[in-house]
């Protein structure tokens, strides 16, 4: 069934010279195995929105139900919540406290009160999931690249098998390669596992290539909701707001103001090759002059 | 609950009082917190809140930002407070069992509870009208008579403004560790006093763990910034005495006179 | 004068401009020692790299993570000093400890956190922290101050509390700060790994503006190909070892190979290597949209002819 946001509202500082609404009436819903992009300028809400959807930040307005459930209701447990979705803040390796990457993915399961034996196995796994080695697992997870950290900072939130994953910038600070294997990773689990996940990431060509479906936030409001070539024919509004398409959507469109009959809102570049080969290759048509 | 802390912090604002001499409003809070045990009477009292209350105006540091400032010693104050009510001996006004509270005890919190509460909101508005580097300034100015028996003054001011610069930062960096283990499910609030130092531990290692780092980064970029100690280094904002200066310091003066006049009148009107 | 002209002066043995950096068969090992102190491991993070920077150039040096950009961007500084081989900054060997104040001041350095590099609660007295550590009269401080923001766009955030700015305008300040030293070159550290696009764009602007309005000598370290673009020069690194070097054109116009190290390449220029690959022979090189654009007008126009339009 997934989450479901009804109406929420954040005010921070409320009756103060500084109350701001960082969320305002934002109704969402997130169904169970989607990949959902989440995009937005820094400051326009899309990391309070993400605190609110596993209860560590209460709404000041509106409801949150996860699976049918308020999760504001009286004894709802909010240990178990975030358990089903979690939440992999940026930079996530700074979280690490433990001697060992073994024993610092336990922590969540730990918390959970699991057996030791299920506790075992879903570490194993999660680790698994990163792609951290085994002879890994005794090391001190300060002593890893800055890669391994964290993909280790993303298993102890995997070992806890949330049916909804959140992370927010998760290739902040990484290099090409980095990112590349940590989003293809994510990428895997999602298929693999029928996760729902939940991208936060300011890379317009990451989320164009990943995710099926878009959701851009402005001034604490959902300003788009779509797929993502849906959301990025809209890209001259999203420069409007701070934002801006992939750079193969400009270059398209400036294709498609020579007088060529191709979409507005192309986002790949297999799109765009699959696209310009005919034209190239002299059998498609020219639509009759200008746009 | 954390972001209430504002001990320490600087309020951008452009005031007379933000443009004294660092030495001024250093040698002045102290004064001033020397005068709160000058005097017994609460007459005096109200002079002395009357006379801060003046400063903040002047300041334009909104009072509630100076208030907010209490929040954190709240649980200080009340300990004073029932400390003091509850153990001072003399003229009984109320008993149950062994609890008695007393005449002069209750005097006594009270003078406790007023005293604390001046000395907070005097400190506080020194630092939040002076930059950490303009009190680093002020601090090394007038200790610098210590350097003659080898107190490293210079070092010691610029560690004080270094703390006073990563204090938030550190706080906010808290905040975020703590939601980071919430998301893992952590507990912080049930459990005894053993199982709550313990879940501290998530917490405070990422927390040594990064201020370490941002230490390290920070000694780098000072020294690719060429510094090298106190030796031969210039001001920006170097320390002089204007009109401005001597004219707080005689308010001051007035102040001081004042208040004692006041009390050593009050108290032979009532002896 | 264009690289390609110096370096026909440098062959011909005529000294045509001073360079900035020199560095010379530079090596720099780490070292890993167990408690006892006793060497466990040695890790060669700069392996036998040479590299001239001219005065009043632009360049960047792209790589992984671990490539040893960051290890050369620290000796030009002389944070860190060679394990073999030399560099000489503005003429100067980062070996003569003596001259490292000299060193220091004509190579100024920003670091990739923006919270870790600024010393001062208020922007101004951040930017003035370099010249009093150089002893620079107070006057002259101010005027230095004034003009440092000026020139980065931060003047009128001057009272305001580091903590309140956008990650784009710390790394500003933490610039300002720099230039007020009055260096002769900037070497930037990842300065845009911690920031937002727009805080990127920002950075890169301001650092473009240095270079060619104040003839600032840049180097710039990054991972983000798109930053480098504008760059005279492009230098990309792995392993320790300079891998490639030449003008954004010419690096980029070899995307196997920057595949191959899976470094990213902009998608313009990506484009343009897919459809070459299906046997459309477009310009070899190009970066941005509109070149693409351009390119592809012009190919349409020769001969695109012989199918229907």
């Amino acid at each position: 069934m997934g989450i479901r946001l009804e109406n929420v509202s954040y005010v921070y500082s409320s009756g103060t010279a500084y109350e701001m609404h960082a969320l305002n009436s934002v109704s969402l819903e997130i169904p169970d195995g989607q990949f959902i992009g989440l995009i937005g300028h820094t400051g326009s809400g899309k990391s309070t929105l993400i605190q609110h959807l596993n209860g560590l930040v209460k709404a000041s307005e509106g409801t949150i139900y996860y699976n049918g459930e308020s999760i504001y209701a009286e004894g709802y447990d909010m240990k178990k919540l975030r358990s089903h979705v979690g939440l992999v803040f940026q930079y996530p390796e700074h979280q690490l406290f433990e001697t060992t990457v073994k024993k610092d993915v336990e922590f969540g399961p730990r918390n959970l009160g699991l057996s030791e034996a299920e506790i075992e196995t879903r570490v194993a796994e999660a680790l698994r999931m990163v792609g951290v080695p085994q002879e890994l697992y005794d090391a001190s997870p300060f002593e890893l690249s800055g890669g391994q950290k964290r993909r280790v900072a993303i298993a102890g939130v995997l070992a806890m098998q949330p049916d909804v994953l959140i992370l927010d910038e998760p290739t902040a600070g990484l290099d090409p390669r980095g990112r590349d294997e940590i989003l293809d990773q994510i990428a895997r689990i999602h298929r693999e596992r029928r996760m729902a996940v939940v991208l936060v990431s300011h890379s317009m060509e990451d989320v164009a290539n990943y995710v099926e479906r878009l959701i851009v936030m402005n001034h604490g409001r959902v300003a788009y909701d779509g797929t993502p070539r849906e959301v990025f024919a809209h890209y001259k509004e999203l420069e409007a707001i701070g934002l801006a398409a992939p750079q193969i959507t400009y270059l398209m469109n400036d294709i498609r103001e020579q007088g060529y009959a191709i979409p507005s809102n192309v986002t790949t570049v297999a799109e765009a090759k699959e696209l310009l080969i005919p034209i190239l290759k002299g059998n498609s048509v020219r639509r009759g002059g200008g746009i | 609950m954390i972001r209430d802390i504002t001990i320490g912090q600087y309020y951008p604002a452009d005031s007379a009082i933000h443009r004294l001499d660092p030495r001024v409003k250093l040698s002045g809070t102290m004064l001033y917190i020397i005068s709160l045990f000058l005097f017994d009477t609460f007459i005096c009292y109200g002079a002395a809140a009357l006379f801060l209350f003046a400063v903040i105006r002047v300041s334009k540091v909104p009072v509630r930002y100076i208030v907010r400032g209490l929040k954190s010693i709240l649980i200080l104050l009340l300990f004073a407070v029932v400390f003091n009510i509850f153990l001072t001996p003399g003229e009984e006004l109320f008993r149950a069992g062994f609890i008695r509270i007393t005449k002069e005890g209750l005097r006594l919190a009270a003078f406790m509870a007023i005293r604390m509460i001046l000395l907070i909101m005097g400190s506080s508005i020194m630092t939040f009208t002076t930059t950490p580097n303009q009190l680093t300034d002020g601090l090394e100015n007038l200790l610098g008579p210590l350097k003659r028996i080898r107190v490293p003054v210079h070092e010691i001011a610029m560690m004080m403004s270094i703390a006073l610069r990563f204090i938030p930062i550190l706080l906010e960096e808290t905040d975020k560790i703590m939601k980071a283990q919430q998301a893992r499910c952590a507990d912080f609030e049930s459990g005894g006093l053993i199982q709550k130092a313990k879940s501290l531990i998530p917490i405070l290692v990422p927390l040594f763990v990064s201020a370490f780092r941002r230490a390290n980064d920070l000694a780098m970029a000072m020294e690719a910034r060429c510094y090298r100690g106190g030796e031969g280094r210039t001001k920006m904002k170097p320390l002089c005495y204007h009109g401005a200066e001597y004219a707080a310091y005689g308010i001051l003066a007035a102040y001081l006179v004042l208040i004692i006049g006041i009390n050593l009148v009050v108290n032979r009107i009532l002896g | 004068m264009t690289s390609r002209e110096r370096d026909a002066c440098s062959r011909r043995g005529i000294d045509c401009s001073m360079k900035m950096i020199e560095i010379k068969d530079l090596i720099f090992e780490y070292m890993r020692r167990d408690d006892e102190g006793n060497v466990e491991s040695v890790n060669r993070a700069v392996d036998d790299v040479d590299l001239d920077i001219e005065a009043g150039d632009f360049v960047a040096i792209l790589g992984h993570n671990g490539s040893g950009k960051s290890t050369i961007a620290k000796h030009i500084n002389a944070i860190l000093i060679p394990t073999g081989g030399t560099v000489w900054v503005n003429g100067i060997d980062t070996r003569q400890e003596e001259r490292i104040w000299d060193i220091r001041q004509s190579a100024g350095m920003v670091f990739q956190n923006p919270d870790n590099q600024i010393i001062a609660t208020v922007v101004e007295e951040d930017v003035g922290f370099g010249p009093e550590n150089l002893g620079v009269p107070t006057e002259d401080i101010w005027k230095r101050v004034e003009e440092s923001l000026r020139a980065v766009g931060m003047l009128e955030y001057r009272r305001h509390s580091p903590n309140k700015l956008s990650g784009g305008q710390k790394q500003r300040v933490a610039i300002a700060g720099i230039m007020a030293m009055k260096p002769k070159c900037i070497v930037l550290d990842e300065p845009t790994a911690m920031l937002d696009p727009n805080g990127r764009r920002e950075v890169i602007r301001t650092v473009r503006e240095l270079n060619q309005r104040e003839g600032v000598t840049v180097l710039l370290i990054t991972h983000y190909m798109d930053e480098v673009i504008h760059a005279d020069k492009v230098i990309v690194m792995d392993e320790g070892k300079v891998v490639m070097q030449g003008t954004p054109r010419e690096v980029f116009s070899r995307v196997d190979e920057l595949k191959a190290r899976r470094l990213d390449v902009p998608q313009a220029t990506e484009l343009a290597w897919e459809l070459k690959k299906e046997g459309i022979p477009l310009p070899d090189g190009i970066l941005t949209a509109k070149e693409f654009a351009d390119a592809f007008a012009d190919y349409m126009r020769q001969c695109g002819g012989q199918g229907i339009r």
